[in-house]
């Protein structure tokens, strides 16, 4: 138990010790290509931190992992290749933006599929509303038609 | 002996909710009066007992009771009062505590203000707010007692988590209790309407008030959390998507969604099974937020102490609550009879796109939050849902849920006409459409769609003013009599304004910061500068100081804008003592415009690695959040919800009713 305890004090620890992230050393000098690594580093999942990105963290992983992506960058990869190449290494839970596969079409479909259903749930109760006013309505009886008008002529 | 009393007024506590929750339901199933009235002593004296259990424990945090585990745990004598004081909830146990507490508070004034509730409905609502103290009574008492003793007493406790040590941190968990635990009104009201069989403008005006409170402090909590990670978390960002921080958000969307949708039943006796079913998964989600948050299947802060037991426990009880609240729906719900009819376009069909967009949005989080949880469950492969999905997702189904914000109060009852509505809104469109071209011409070659983020926020506050305008003739009738028209306008229609208004100004502060904060990173030694945004920042030093219970290294320096010194700007690297744990405080200067932020870091021989941020129209995010607390707050003293004139209120009711 203490053991466990002092494990998750250290995950604590990593997870909430402020974002020195990014050390000036590792900036790019060519700022398109360091816009390029910002806008990277922001989607990959620092794997040690609670729920951080590379990008805020400044475990020395997510350092050496920020120096990759800048290295690759620079030896001219694409964005999709510097992103292939970090899921060869580490595994898709290091994407904080899941791709769109078949064991997350769910996850990805559902605010649109959701968002169909209520517009058609609500589209198809003001229908029925809308014929259950249309049925005829059936005429006043005799006894009706004298109350009526008896109320009529009292008002 | 004071930690013993506090444990013995638990205990007691569970046997009189378990009173509460039968006899006055069994009572009002026999139309006997005298044991419907038992539920309002039992809610009183429950009441008082968990504030005496509450207390007691307040007093071993107060007075360093070593021998209390719990103090021992997570208290130490040398830190500050305040901090003694809040760091009762700063626990598990104590803040499963603090929960019950509030669940307790609101079932005394239940028994205290609902006079004029009929007697039938108040007693079963407090039976089910007695249920649910039951259940999480029996949770603290089971797996949970903060009062258990060592012995022999430790000489001193092992310190309060440093993160917990700050003001905003301290009294954001009471907020968010408040509001987790306030929408469980809601949710008494729903399953006492279900069990009653009957829904009216009554009901829903006896409900809107308290999912008002509820809705206001969670509000005020959630803008707390986010506030304090922007400047104690040293790099600025306001909303991670992080699941903890999703799992107090979703009650938030839903219960927000479910104020909307009790306007209609209030108004137009419309929407009825749709509000009972909302008022059930607001609190089902505020259910979900407390397992999420408490079992430990998160690891965070928040995540006090992992352990099964606990986490087993709160999943039992989101079981049985959750789902027997939707049997009891699915049983009763078909003899609901709706009332008013109303055409798409009307004041009712907004409210309806309204919570439309709302449930979705709140079905997205949802689904965000657990989609790694039951991939891994179910597939076994480790995936992560980070702000970029959501970004993706949630982000571009509010963007039209806003736009529409400004219209819905123009819009009639039952059949309305758009383009009328459109019309009086002109001069709001035009002062957007203004904001938006002067944006981007101030910020060209920035993100395009910036200036249209901004103008949206201005939109939301222009269109809840015109609604007042409007309302009250101005342009019409001289402007004395406007003004007194305005004045004369009911509180709601203040409030609503003022909350609309609110979420505008949250949400221009939310797109400046994300489009256009400005950050600098710099190695820098002392009487060097370094510019950011147009300032100069001019590294004094450091120079060691000593707090009450910590260590910090205080980095000093000088701000000037055109050569002008301005301000002196102290960013420290903070260790405390009894846990040795690092935090940041970074230097924060507000202006009106935006904030200056500096972080200080670590050194090498070529200097400190110093971060400076510009963050334009930041604290607008928390200032919205405020104003929209405050709207609530008018909206709540209109007069038809004014406590202490009961009578006048039932006739009201009788009146609105019909």
């Amino acid at each position: 138990m203490k053991r466990l305890l002092g494990c998750l004090g250290l995950v604590l620890l990593l997870a909430m010790t402020p974002g020195l992230a990014v050390e000036l050393d590792e900036v790019l000098s060519d700022t398109v290509l360091e816009n390029r690594a910002r806008e990277l580093s922001a989607e990959l999942r620092c794997l040690v931190c609670q729920n951080q990105s590379i990008d805020d963290s400044d475990a020395p992983l997510a350092r050496d992992l920020r120096i990759l992506v800048r290295k690759r960058l620079t030896e001219g990869d694409t964005d999709a290749e510097v992103i292939d190449f970090i899921v060869a290494r580490y595994g898709e839970f290091v994407l904080l933006k899941p791709p769109f596969a078949p064991h997350t079409w769910a996850l990805w479909l559902a605010m649109p599929a959701l968002l169909l259903a209520g517009g058609l749930a609500i589209f198809i109760a003001h229908w029925r509303r809308q014929g259950a006013l249309k049925v005829p309505l059936e005429p006043l009886s005799g006894d009706e038609q004298s109350k009526l008008e008896r109320l009529l002529k009292d008002g | 002996m004071v930690a013993e009393v506090g444990h013995y007024a638990l205990v007691l506590a569970l046997a009189i909710a378990i009173a509460q929750s039968l006899v006055p339901l069994f009572g009002a199933h026999r139309g006997d009066g005298q044991l419907m009235r038992v539920g309002d002593t039992a809610a009183l004296v429950q009441f008082a007992l968990v504030l005496l259990a509450f207390f007691a424990l307040m007093h071993a945090f107060v007075t360093s009771d070593f021998s209390v585990s719990n103090v021992w745990e997570n208290s130490h004598s040398a830190k500050p009062m305040l901090y003694k004081v809040t760091g009762v909830w700063g626990n598990h146990e104590g803040s499963m505590v603090l929960w019950v507490l509030i669940l307790a508070f609101f079932g005394a004034c239940v028994s205290m203000f609902g006079g004029n509730l009929p007697d039938t409905l108040r007693a079963r609502v407090l039976s089910m707010q007695g249920l649910i103290s039951v259940a999480f009574l029996l949770f603290i008492i089971v797996t949970s007692n903060p009062f258990v003793r060592l012995d022999p007493a430790p000489v001193d406790g092992r310190g309060l988590n440093p993160i917990l040590q700050d003001p905003a941190l301290a009294f954001h968990p009471p907020f968010l209790y408040a509001g987790y635990v306030g929408f469980s009104m809601a949710f008494s009201f729903a399953l006492a309407a279900l069990i009653e069989g009957r829904v009216d403008a009554a009901w829903a005006r006896w409900v809107r008030p308290w999912t008002l409170v509820a809705w206001m402090c969670l509000t005020l909590g959630i803008a707390m959390g986010s506030w304090w990670a922007y400047y104690e978390l040293g790099w600025g960002g306001w909303w991670f998507w992080d699941p903890v921080e999703n799992a107090s958000f979703m009650p938030w969307l839903a219960g927000t969604a479910l104020l909307h949708s009790a306007i209609v039943v209030e108004k137009r006796e419309a929407l009825k099974v749709w509000t009972i079913l909302l008022a059930i998964l607001t609190f089902s989600l505020s259910l979900i937020g407390t397992f999420l948050v408490r079992s430990g299947v998160l690891t965070s802060v928040h995540a006090f102490a992992v352990d099964p037991e606990r986490g087993v426990f709160i999943l039992v009880i989101m079981c049985l609550f959750i789902g027997g609240a939707f049997t009891l729906f699915a049983w009763r719900a078909p003899s609901l009879r709706s009332g008013g009819l109303f055409a798409p376009i009307s004041r009712e069909g907004g409210l309806i796109l309204n919570n439309l967009f709302l449930t979705v949005g709140c079905a997205t989080v949802l689904f965000g939050t657990l989609y790694p949880l039951v991939l891994e469950a179910v597939a076994g492969t480790k995936s992560s849902v980070g702000p970029p999905f959501f970004n993706l997702t949630f982000v571009p189904l509010m963007i039209p849920l806003l736009a529409l914000v400004p219209l819905g109060p123009f819009l009639a009852w039952k059949r309305a006409d758009l383009g009328a509505a459109l019309q009086r809104l002109w001069v709001a469109a035009a002062i957007s459409l203004g904001v938006a071209a002067i944006a981007g011409y101030a910020k060209f070659g920035g993100p395009v769609l910036a200036p249209f983020g901004i103008a949206l926020g201005v939109w939301l506050i222009a269109g809840a003013f015109s609604d007042i305008a409007f309302r009250s003739k101005f342009g019409r009738e001289t402007l004395g009599v406007a003004a007194r028209r305005a004045f004369g306008l009911p509180r709601s229609a203040w409030g609503m304004a003022i909350a609309h208004a609110g979420l505008g100004v949250a949400i221009i502060g939310i797109v400046a910061v994300s489009a256009w904060r400005v950050e600098k990173i710099a190695v820098i030694k002392p009487g060097e500068t370094m510019e950011v945004a147009g300032f100069e920042l001019q590294f004094e030093g450091v120079v060691p100081r000593q707090g009450p219970n910590y260590n910090d290294e205080v980095g000093i320096f000088t701000a000037r804008r055109d050569g002008n010194a301005f301000a002196r700007l102290e960013s420290a690297k903070r260790i405390y003592a009894v846990r040795q744990m690092p935090t940041t405080e970074a230097a924060i200067y507000t202006f009106w415009t935006g904030d200056l932020y500096v972080v200080i870091g670590d050194g090498s021989e070529q200097g400190r690695t110093v971060r400076a941020y510009y963050n334009p129209f930041a604290p607008f995010i928390w200032i919205g959040a405020v104003i929209m607390f405050l709207g609530g707050a008018v909206s709540l003293t209109d007069r038809r919800y004014r406590i202490g004139a009961p009578k006048r209120a039932r006739h009201a009711a009788a009146t609105g009713g019909a």
